[in-house]
């Protein structure tokens, strides 16, 4: 598209892989790339790159966001179980849920990594069940959640007692198209999400007003996601004046806005990450509808998920593009 | 010893499906002599009947009403069933049973197919060399679920189990055991007593009727059969049907357990072909007993004891089973010998 | 071996020309794109070492797809490990995936016909199953295996060869950039060598015994010929282009994923084959190109050009074709694909480059009319 459509800016994306391959790609052609639907560290972590931004949450903020309310709902003293999608985005969103519980007193029993795609869980599943683990934690996104989770609930282990305790499935990123798709297994369970439709700020609700109106559905993280990187980028072009690469991506760094939905929000300098506060949901037990599948039951302020940019390594890159 | 019992019904399991999937394949095989690639894509396709049944099943009225506005600003609609307008309480149960039910819907559609099939394409390939078969079936396997992907689009769309069977059955009360400690989910025991029962219907359909005997006999000898005076070629119509019959069905019961899309074809379409290279390609108790086994050998091996001593084995030791069989006994485990053994 | 008839140096002439005039005689076509043409170009080199095995002995292979993912993780590691420039990377390439070959080609050549298909088609499962997910420290499975800035090189820091200080290191030949046009040049020059072996190939005593392979393997065994050797050097060599195939994809593009290694790849190798015309020199080539062609134009027809292609028509025709046509064009190439496919295979197995044939004795004939009925038969027994 670039060479053939002479692109100047690409966006979207689905998982990790997709945005490091493109976020490379458009590095080394000086094209600007606004990541989409992208969680796992790596974006902006050791695979970040001058000409990429990310304005999705992404693993290290989940874990941290979610871990207190873990910590209220289900204690201090629990053994968990992973399973983990076997990709970029699977291993950097368990170290980082992994970090998080272990920090409030979790043992970690076991992290299994299961294919990518797999749509049968029961091999993996049903050893979960006799490992002395009480808590699952799917690291699955997708379809491979919208599989997973299901089968989960199938197996009988919410109905289970283990160590004493009630036995609970977590899935720490979830959004609601996946909810949607796994029906009745997400009541209850407790995740984390970049933005709702359900929020009551007035950018929110004007946003989710006319997308509703467009489409016929409420509008869904990716979506939000994606607008908000467009209008990020525009503005940013608007402020410095000139399309040329380098000048807006100074633009963008370093940027502190507003009214997206997300609250007071800076685009950080020194990795390309927006900083916000983190949603935690938990799976509606009497949806009204096919689309208030979720509740949104915590905010965690921006503060306490910032994070060193160095504890991932990578560098930026240089502003001039490769081929000049 | 609950960790291996639950592995074994997760083998047991998915080894039907395994197994219901190469008794087709062998069918055909074993009778018409053809190679059919497209045989995955008869698999999907029943899985797409079922998608099918559930949505005629749930075509609703939607009344608009316009005094109430949902949160983000359209009118709310009330969808009602048509099926639960018209049959009540009865029509609720027949959409929760709809994946059940779509076998009966499946049986007469993937019969036609497989005839239309048959006629249409296959037949005119019995005399060519099984690279051509490969090649037309493969082609075909391509415009079938590009079909399908243009009418359901991408998306895998999961089929709901009937409220009744969600639970998760306490196995090891059965057994003895304590409770809770070998549940297992219903719906997959109850695949696992369907693709018996198909099992045990095929076979029994080989063994009790003369239609059966002649399609053994056709797949022992095609020639005596032919010298016989029996038109075996008006049979080999049945046959793709039943074949396809049996994968259609396999695809529709096993909805629920994982949600189609138009690539599940593909991916059931190698290791259909592994199972019946295992179980001996003329052989159909070779190709159950194969199923079977491979699902079994493909869950223990999964178990986290072995995966630490070899990791990934659980991915490719159905592949490597399939590559050893192949070199030392290449009739397979039940396959006649002599049988390709040049 | 080096002797050349007039015959195959035409051919290879007009075949040298075609290829390094892509750029003019795409545009209007509108895939005169460097990323587009270095595409046409080394799947051609993919499906003329496919056609070395497949056309010459008929052997169906579903594996090689894994020698192309082979290729394509030594490449990159090359560059990580070694240089970025591409000589060694294509070396290293060519020499794994022929290694690669010789592996599975001497543990599926002991079996013949279907059982060879699946046995190659188990293999390229299990490759694919291993890249994906049990290798991943190699392979960096589902991501994809990237090069970053702080690679050791050995070759390079020894010969004190800089990076470019600013971004990506780039792969180069002989420190010569290799990104857009002179990346397709250069693999357009790897082509033709690699079209000229194949011509070499065809014409060769060996080429002659795989063909005798193909028509009768068996009386060929009973004449005292051990065909063995002769298979397995069909199928190294081929995997050897797959190979370097996967290498050039690497060398255009730093990246090697596990998605290219799927069967499902080598099906779409057998198609462009098959399309193309099995067991001819050019036909390998015109498939790969089509195909390829059909995947990334063809794919992005939209119905908006749809609608402007049918604008003659009068207004409820108009939206009927549009709607007719648009699942089988943008979203739906794949259908016409799968359709073309299945045509060919029934009705035209040796391909395109057998229609064109058939098309031009047609005409021949029609033009020869007037010529006697004794020698018009005569002539078409020796055609």
């Amino acid at each position: 598209m670039i060479e053939r459509d002479g692109a100047i800016m690409v966006t979207g994306c689905v998982t990790t892989g997709e945005a490091v391959a493109q976020q490379a790609l458009c590095h080394e052609l000086g094209v600007i790339y606004m990541s989409g639907l992208t969680h796992g560290n790596d974006t902006t972590g050791k695979d970040k790159r001058r000409y990429g931004f990310r304005h999705f949450f992404q693993g290290y903020m989940s874990g941290v966001a979610i871990a207190p309310l873990l910590a209220e709902e289900y204690g201090r003293e629990r053994r968990a179980y992973h399973l983990t999608a076997d990709y970029n985005w699977g291993w950097t969103q368990e170290e980082s849920i992994m970090n998080a519980t272990e920090a409030l007193g979790w043992e970690t029993v076991r992290a299994v990594r299961t294919p990518l795609g797999l749509g049968d869980y029961s091999q993996y599943l049903t050893p979960v069940l006799n490992s002395g683990a009480d808590v699952l934690i799917l690291n699955h996104y997708g379809h491979d959640m919208v599989n997973s989770l299901p089968q989960a609930v199938q197996f009988g282990m919410r109905e289970r007692m283990a160590n004493g305790k009630q036995f609970e499935i977590v899935v720490p990123m979830f959004s609601e198209l996946m909810a949607v798709g796994a029906g009745d297994a997400v009541k209850g369970i407790i995740g984390t999400q970049n933005w709702n439709w359900q929020l009551e700020d007035d950018g929110s609700k004007a946003f989710t007003k006319s997308y509703g109106a467009e489409y016929g559905v409420p509008p869904s993280q990716s979506a939000h996601t994606g607008y908000v990187q467009t209008l990020l980028y525009a503005d940013a072009v608007e402020r410095a004046g000139t399309f040329y690469p380098p000048e807006v991506i100074k633009a963008l760094e370093d940027f502190e806005f507003d009214g997206m939905g997300n609250g007071p929000t800076l685009y950080r300098g020194s990795d390309h990450q927006c900083f916000k506060e983190v949603l935690v949901v938990r799976g509606n037990e009497a949806p009204t509808s096919r689309f208030d599948v979720l509740d949104v039951v915590g905010k965690t302020p921006r503060e306490e998920v910032m994070y060193d940019p160095a504890i991932f390594g990578g560098e930026l890159g240089p502003y001039e593009p490769n081929q000049c | 010893m609950d960790a291996i019992l639950a592995q074994l019904l997760n083998g047991l399991d998915k080894g039907g499906a395994y197994a219901l999937i190469a008794l087709g394949l062998t069918l055909v095989f074993g009778t018409l002599g053809v190679v059919n690639f497209a045989h995955g894509a008869l698999f999907m396709l029943g899985c797409f009947c079922a998608v099918v049944f559930r949505y005629l099943l749930t075509i609703e009225t939607v009344t608009i009403d316009p005094e109430q506005l949902s949160p983000w600003g359209a009118p709310v609609e009330l969808r009602t069933p048509l099926v639960q307008d018209w049959l009540g309480d009865w029509g609720a149960f027949l959409v929760d049973y709809s994946v059940p039910l779509s076998v009966l819907f499946a049986v007469p559609v993937m019969l036609v197919i497989g005839i239309v099939m048959e006629r249409g394409l296959i037949k005119h390939f019995y005399k060519r060399s099984h690279a051509e078969q490969i090649l037309v079936t493969f082609g075909l396997a391509i415009v079938l679920q590009e079909i399908v992907k243009s009418f359901f689009g991408a998306n895998p769309m999961p089929q709901p189990i009937p409220s009744d069977l969600r639970s998760a059955a306490d196995v090891g009360a059965w057994f003895g055991m304590e409770a809770h400690t070998l549940t297992y989910p219903t719906w997959r025991l109850v695949y696992l007593l369907f693709s018996l029962g198909v099992i045990g219907a095929v076979f029994a359909f080989m063994r009790y009727t003369t239609f059966g005997m002649v399609v053994r006999a056709g797949m022992a000898d095609r020639e005596t059969v032919g010298v016989l005076g029996i038109d075996i070629d008006r049979r080999f119509t049945i046959i793709f049907g039943i074949a396809a019959v049996v994968a259609g069905v396999a695809g529709a019961m096993y909805t629920p357990l994982l949600a189609p899309n138009y690539q599940i074809g593909m991916d059931f379409l190698v290791l259909s072909f592994v199972v019946v290279v295992v179980g001996g390609m003329g052989s159909l108790p070779g190709a159950v007993v194969a199923g079977f086994l491979l699902g079994i050998l493909q869950s223990f091996a999964s178990m986290n004891e072995i995966t630490s001593i070899i990791p990934g084995i659980d991915q490719v030791i159905i592949y490597l089973v399939a590559i050893v069989i192949l070199l030392v006994r290449p009739r397979g485990l039940m396959g006649r010998s002599g049988v390709m053994e040049s | 071996m080096f002797s050349f008839t007039r015959k195959q140096f035409t051919m290879l002439v007009v075949f040298t020309a075609i290829v390094l005039t892509m750029p003019i005689w795409l545009s209007p076509l509108g895939a005169a794109y460097p990323g587009l043409m270095q595409k046409f170009v080394i799947y051609a080199i993919f499906a003329i070492g496919f056609n070395i095995l497949f056309g010459l002995t008929g052997y169906l292979s579903f594996g090689h797809a894994a020698f192309l993912g082979v290729g394509s993780y030594t490449a990159v590691w090359s560059f990580k490990l070694l240089s970025m420039d591409m000589i060694p990377a294509l070396f290293f390439a060519v020499i794994f995936a022929g290694i690669f070959a010789l592996f599975i080609g001497y543990f599926s050549l002991r079996r013949s016909g279907i059982y060879f298909s699946i046995l190659t088609l188990a293999f390229a499962q299990m490759s694919y199953s291993l890249a994906y997910s049990v290798l991943t420290p190699i392979t960096n499975g589902e991501t994809g295996l990237l090069i970053a800035r702080d690679d050791p090189r050995a070759i390079d820091t020894m010969l004190g060869v800089g990076q470019s200080t600013s971004g990506m290191p780039m792969p180069s030949l002989m420190g010569f950039d290799l990104t857009g046009y002179s990346g397709f040049y250069i693999c357009a020059l790897v082509l033709i060598v690699c079209f000229f072996v194949s011509q070499k190939i065809f014409a060769s005593p060996f080429g002659m015994a795989l063909r005798c392979i193909k028509s009768n393997q068996t009386r060929m065994m009973y004449t005292g010929f051990n065909t063995k050797p002769y298979m397995l050097t069909a199928f190294v060599i081929s995997g050897m282009f797959a190979g370097l195939a996967g290498g050039l994809l690497a060398v255009t593009d730093p990246i090697a994923g596990a998605e290219r290694m799927k069967w499902t790849e080598s099906g779409n190798l057998v198609l462009m084959t098959i399309l193309g015309g099995v067991g001819t020199l050019v036909g390998p080539v015109i498939g790969a190109w089509l195909i390829k062609y059909f995947e990334n134009i063809f794919s992005a027809i939209n119905t908006n050009m749809l609608n402007s292609f049918f604008e003659f028509l009068p207004d409820g025709f108009q939206s009927v074709m549009v709607t007719v046509m648009s699942k089988f064009v943008g979203e739906g190439w794949h259908l016409t694909l799968g359709l073309v496919f299945v045509l060919i295979v029934v009705f035209l197995p040796g391909g395109l480059v057998e229609g064109t044939e058939r098309l031009m004795r047609r005409f021949r004939r029609s033009s020869d009319k007037p010529r006697s009925s004794v020698s018009s038969a005569a002539s078409e027994e020796r055609s």
